[in-house]
């Protein structure tokens, strides 16, 4: 199991074939409280660096990239009915979806842990 | 934070509470602080929140009759404001728009002016100039603090015995902790409450004081925002601006009774075109049906498809607990009840017309 991260803020769970997404605690602090989050539908093909998701707080709608290539497998309902639980949990119960591994390749371009961390430090 | 960013008297109070700063009207503003702006409006409307508005415009007008002066510019009745009564009012320009939404205090030998940020230098910069015979005081070395929330009056009462029996809509001066300010029981909340007008170099120390109070937390901008939206109350520059009438804008309230027969401020002939001829769109509060928020600039289609509106604000509502919004519609589409959808991001989402306030106002009426 391998975790890599966005420059938009999204983490990427690769688990062979398949990848789980989210935005990360950085993205959601800057965020503040979300209410609603749309997610993209099952067996929707998605491009790299695609509109494929939108996560709304209290003051603002940010658009969520597709972080790599591939196609749409599951949203996550449970945001449907509680949006908190991307506050709440991140990295954990507050995925946004889950997606096929369409070019493998693409996962060597994104940032590890240690990476994004050092990333995040020089936004601050 | 950019340079030529201005700070309030409690900026540096803002940064050690954690605020999150933004640029907001040329000042640097805390958006919201730890908290974050869900838990800060739940405060507000629970218990009690305290916020920094210096960053508008205060200022003093003086003369004699300065209350039919300032009725040359705003339709207001101020004549017939008691001693310390507040007023909503309105700036117009000749087309019968809105150049700004401000507050008038009837201090009986002058007036208590309170405008927004955003307008504040054009706003004075046209008083002052449309009436030369006034002496325009701005009132740069005071700080504004909003105290907002059921417990507020409790709250001041600890420090001023008695502020508690100040009626909404009504000003008197206070000693404060032994600070002597201005204080109005009213707000922008849809909360009782109160603004206080405090010497800037005694605004951080009042502003710990009430921090220190158990039932008082640092509240944002952006929690003041949602709180007034639940409350149908217009942002300037959003909901109203020097394109919408005061009749479009549905605050006919706001045009006197006397003032709509004597006229005498500018825009008064489309004023009354408006009022007895019809309009032909109007401000109305938007419900979304889903859970998805619709915000500014997202546009109103009709059944089959026709644009007949736009919303002007929009977001979550905190104590409603669920997308709130307000918009123009074509007038026809104005009645509460009235299907219509929203486009957002470029699929229909059905909404209604909505009565407004989202959330009932809670004010101090004696």
């Amino acid at each position: 199991m391998t975790v890599k991260y966005t420059e938009d803020h999204e983490w990427v769970l690769i688990e062979g074939e398949n990848a789980t997404v989210g935005i990360t605690d950085y993205a959601q602090n800057a965020l503040g409280d979300i209410v609603f989050v749309e997610l993209p539908e099952a067996g929707r093909e998605v491009e790299q660096g695609e509109d494929c998701a939108v996560v709304e707080s209290v003051k603002a709608a940010s658009e969520v990239y597709a972080p790599i290539t591939g196609e749409i497998i599951e949203g996550n309902e449970a945001l449907e009915d509680d949006p908190a639980l991307v506050n709440s949990s991140p990295e954990g119960d507050g995925w946004f979806f889950k997606m096929t591994v369409g070019d493998a390749a693409q996962l060597d371009d994104l940032m590890d842990e240690a990476a994004y961390q050092a990333f995040c430090d020089g936004l601050d | 934070m950019s340079e030529d960013l201005k700070t309030t008297p409690l900026h540096a109070l803002h940064l050690e509470l954690g605020g999150k700063m933004v640029p907001f009207a040329g000042y640097d503003m805390p958006v919201q602080y730890k908290q974050g702006i869900m838990k800060e409006h739940t405060h507000t409307r629970e218990a009690c929140g305290l916020f920094d508005v210096s960053h508008m415009g205060q200022a003093l007008l003086k003369g004699a009759d300065v209350q039919a002066a300032i009725e040359s510019l705003t339709p207001s009745d101020i004549k017939g404001l008691p001693q310390n009564g507040i007023r909503y009012s309105l700036l117009m320009n000749e087309q019968g728009g809105i150049r700004d939404d401000f507050m008038v205090t009837n201090r009986g030998d002058h007036l208590y002016l309170v405008v927004n940020a955003a307008c504040k230098e054009a706003d004075f910069d046209y008083i002052a100039r449309s009436l030369p015979d006034y002496e325009l005081e701005l009132l740069n070395d005071r700080a504004l603090l909003a105290l907002q929330g059921p417990m507020a009056p409790v709250v001041l009462n600890r420090f001023a015995p008695g502020i508690d029996q100040l009626i909404f809509m009504n000003m008197g001066e206070y000693d404060i902790a032994g600070i002597p300010c201005l204080v109005s029981r009213s707000g922008y909340t849809g909360e009782d409450g109160y603004e206080i007008s405090v010497p800037a170099d005694k605004a951080e120390d009042l502003a710990r004081k009430l921090l220190g109070e158990d039932e008082v937390e640092a509240i944002g901008l952006g929690a003041r925002d949602s709180l007034r939206l639940e409350v149908g109350l217009c942002l300037y520059g959003a909901d109203i601006d020097e394109t919408t009438s005061p009749i479009e804008a549905s605050l006919n309230w706001a045009v006197g009774k006397r003032r709509r027969e004597e006229g005498g401020f500018p825009g008064h002939g489309v004023v009354m075109t408006h009022l007895n001829e019809g309009i032909a769109r109007k401000r109305v509060g938007i419900k979304p049906l889903g859970r998805a928020p619709a915000r500014a600039h997202t546009e109103i289609a009709d059944q089959d498809g026709n644009i007949i509106g736009e919303i002007t604000s929009g977001g979550f509502g905190p104590t409603f607990q669920g997308p709130v919004a307000m918009g123009y519609v074509k007038h026809e589409f104005s009645k509460i009840g009235t299907s219509v959808n929203l486009i957002v991001r470029g699929k229909a989402m059905p909404a209604e017309i909505a009565k407004l306030p989202f959330v009932p106002q809670r004010y101090y009426k004696g």
